[in-house]
């Protein structure tokens, strides 16, 4: 089977991150950009399906040129080769732009079983990108998998969020959007490291990817940052002290917050 | 200085260090646990085939890259380093000097970490003077009768594969001609004693190896040929001192980060405490000592690569390194305070782990011996 996983180039989880004060867009280069971990997720999950019945895997990314280490890094994990999807008109696209560009490049390749993404980027947080590709490339959408079965031509997740844990069932091609509960992906061998550099990576540019200029880009964005403030400061919390009735004033204090 | 994939090496080796190294470390440590999960993952990514090239191997990178992939593995547990570095000097001396039978038996598995390999070169009776070994190995027929023990062999028990120096002829004049270096396995009349008890480098086992009536196949002559053994394991050296110099990088390098880090935490005095200029100076020296030690190295390893002589430079980084490690590792100690002599912490393990470095892999009085005979018959240091 083959199947497609859709990756992005984020600033490093780990770090702090910060929006620029002037357009409110996150501030890149401020931070390490690194292959978001759940997409490292994606592609462990493509790459055991692949593992276990055969087909080649295809790492799709749009994002700057410096992305292209991410992709390196998704290639030396095991993906077979990448399109990356890298123009400056793109800068500032919102999550239907993306959306609509990620699927433009997907239905131009060859025969494609399965689209893997991760349930959400650890920058914007939007989280929508995977079911808006699935609903503009007409593919039925199984996010928020924590497992992953394939049997012939149809596919089985079991689906976990807050709620509660189901079970979804589609036909082959389907779009599956993971979970960070899928899998512990693999480490990159230094072998693996080693043919990554030769696997094929196309960047097609956007009009060979089928996408209009005046389209894409901030300036026509579905949505706009009109303000950005920064996360308040932890307030200091309240202090009790213990004169033998610690415990009932905690009571007390979680009734008051409808806690108990 | 690194191509980009060497620097993937790197920095993969980094990662995992800190994601399934570090997190662990102080529990085996303390347990002496032998890290079976983690020496697993390092043979998956290839630690154990970093200087094994084609045909044998699949991705061997250059001495600037091990040794900064040692450094890493050091970085987080000085151990890992120990349980990769006599093995990789066995397979330099395999590429360098061994029969294509010899090649071919032993570096196809040695890639992949399937077999492991060390060296014994140290006796009870004597480090130093290789010259002086007593290890016999007498020719009897198709094979030869080895005699004699070895001590201090780092994963004696699981290396299958041992480079044993030993004398073939123990009446040669001068003493060097003598002696050869043996590829043995384990069998009858080989015994290896208990784990001997040491101050740091926990987790993997250092034993002693004792040869009685142990008999070896006729073939098992690293290259084929008597007598060569002394020069063949000076050259294995090289790579050694600048492998025990990486190590002692990254020992270095992570009480400078506990330091550092630790050092814009804690407050006294109603300031981070490397506001005090006494304290912030330990962390200028300390990152100073780190730079010059890490250009020793990566010096050493680019003369290695492009096959010019680098005893004295390998020493001369081995010898900075190692100091420059436990005088880190000290202050590191000093900046913690208190805390830097609790077992709770990670500095004190960093204080016990760098005086190995010192000691081993010819102690630091040997690296000045070396570095001044060279010094003398190359006629002073380089202009360039």
């Amino acid at each position: 089977m083959n199947i497609v996983v859709l990756v992005k180039q984020v600033p490093d989880t780990y770090s702090e991150r910060t929006l620029r004060a002037a357009d409110g867009i996150l501030d890149r280069a401020a931070t390490d950009p690194v292959l978001d971990e759940i997409n490292e997720r994606a592609v462990e999950a493509a790459l055991q399906l692949t593992e276990a019945h055969g087909g080649e895997v295809t790492v799709v990314c749009m994002g700057p040129a410096s992305a292209a280490d991410s992709i390196r890094k998704a290639l030396s994990m095991g993906a077979d080769r990448a399109v990356h999807l890298s123009d400056d008109a793109l800068a500032g696209s919102c999550a239907v732009q993306t959306a609509r560009a990620l699927a433009q490049v997907i239905g131009g390749l060859d025969h494609v079983d399965l689209v893997l993404a991760g349930n959400g980027a650890s920058d914007g947080r939007v989280s929508a990108v995977p079911a808006m590709v699935a609903d503009v490339l007409d593919l039925p959408a199984l996010t928020h998998a924590r497992q992953i079965t394939v049997d012939g031509t149809t596919v089985t997740v079991r689906r976990e969020t807050d709620r509660g844990a189901v079970g979804l069932t589609a036909e082959l091609p389907a779009l599956i959007s993971v979970s960070e509960k899928i899998n512990e992906p693999r480490y990159p061998s230094f072998k693996g490291i080693m043919a990554a550099k030769k696997k094929p990576v196309t960047q097609p540019s956007i009009a060979a990817a089928g996408i209009a200029a005046a389209e894409a880009g901030l300036a026509s964005a579905l949505t706009t940052v009109t303000s950005v403030v920064p996360r308040p400061p932890k307030s200091a919390g309240q202090k009790l002290t213990d004169d033998g009735d610690g415990g009932a004033q905690i009571a007390v204090y979680l009734a008051a917050q409808k806690l108990i | 200085m690194l191509s980009t994939e060497e620097q993937a090496v790197v920095g993969t080796v980094a990662d995992w260090v800190d994601r399934e190294v570090r997190p662990v470390v102080r529990d085996m440590e303390h347990a002496n646990t032998y890290p079976d999960k983690l020496i697993e993952q390092m043979k998956e990514m290839g630690i154990y085939g970093l200087a094994i090239p084609e045909p044998w191997g699949e991705a061997p990178v250059s001495m600037p890259c091990y040794a900064l992939v040692t450094a890493e593995l050091s970085r987080g547990w000085m151990s890992l380093a120990g349980a990769m570095g006599g093995h990789t000097v066995v397979a330099k001396l395999l590429l360098a000097f061994g029969t294509r039978e010899q090649q071919d038996r032993y570096l196809p598995k040695m890639a992949t970490g399937e077999i492991r390999a060390t060296m014994a070169l140290t006796e009870p009776g004597g480090g130093s003077d290789l010259q002086a070994i007593t290890t016999r190995a007498r020719r009897d027929g198709d094979s030869y009768v080895v005699s004699g023990a070895k001590t201090w062999i780092t994963n004696a028990r699981r290396s299958r594969l041992i480079a044993l120096l030993c004398k073939t002829d123990p009446d040669a004049r001068p003493r060097y001609k003598g002696v050869s270096i043996l590829l043995v396995e384990h069998g009858p009349g080989l015994t290896v004693s208990k784990d001997l008890p040491k101050l740091g480098y926990k987790g993997v086992e250092s034993c002693e190896l004792m040869f009685e009536d142990y008999r070896a196949p006729g073939d098992a002559v690293l290259g084929g040929v008597e007598g060569r053994g002394f020069a063949q394991m000076m050259k294995g050296l090289e790579t050694g001192r600048i492998q025990v110099a990486s190590r002692a990088l990254g020992v270095a390098r992570a009480a400078f980060d506990d330091a550092l880090a630790y050092a814009q935490q804690r407050e006294s005095f109603g300031k981070a405490i490397w506001k005090h200029q006494s304290v912030g100076n330990y962390l200028a020296d300390s990152a100073t000592k780190i730079t010059a030690a890490r250009q020793l190295i990566l010096y050493a390893a680019e003369r290695f690569d492009a096959g010019q002589r680098c005893d004295m430079e390998a020493g001369m980084a081995k010898l900075f390194a190692s100091e420059i490690a436990m005088q880190v590792a000290l202050d590191a100690v000093r900046v913690h305070g208190g805390y830097g002599y609790s077992t709770e912490y990670d500095v004190e393990r960093y204080f016990r782990d760098a005086p190995l470095m010192i000691v081993g892999e010819g102690t630091n009085e040997i690296q000045r011996n070396v570095i001044a005979a060279q010094l003398v018959k190359r006629g002073g240091l380089d202009r360039g």
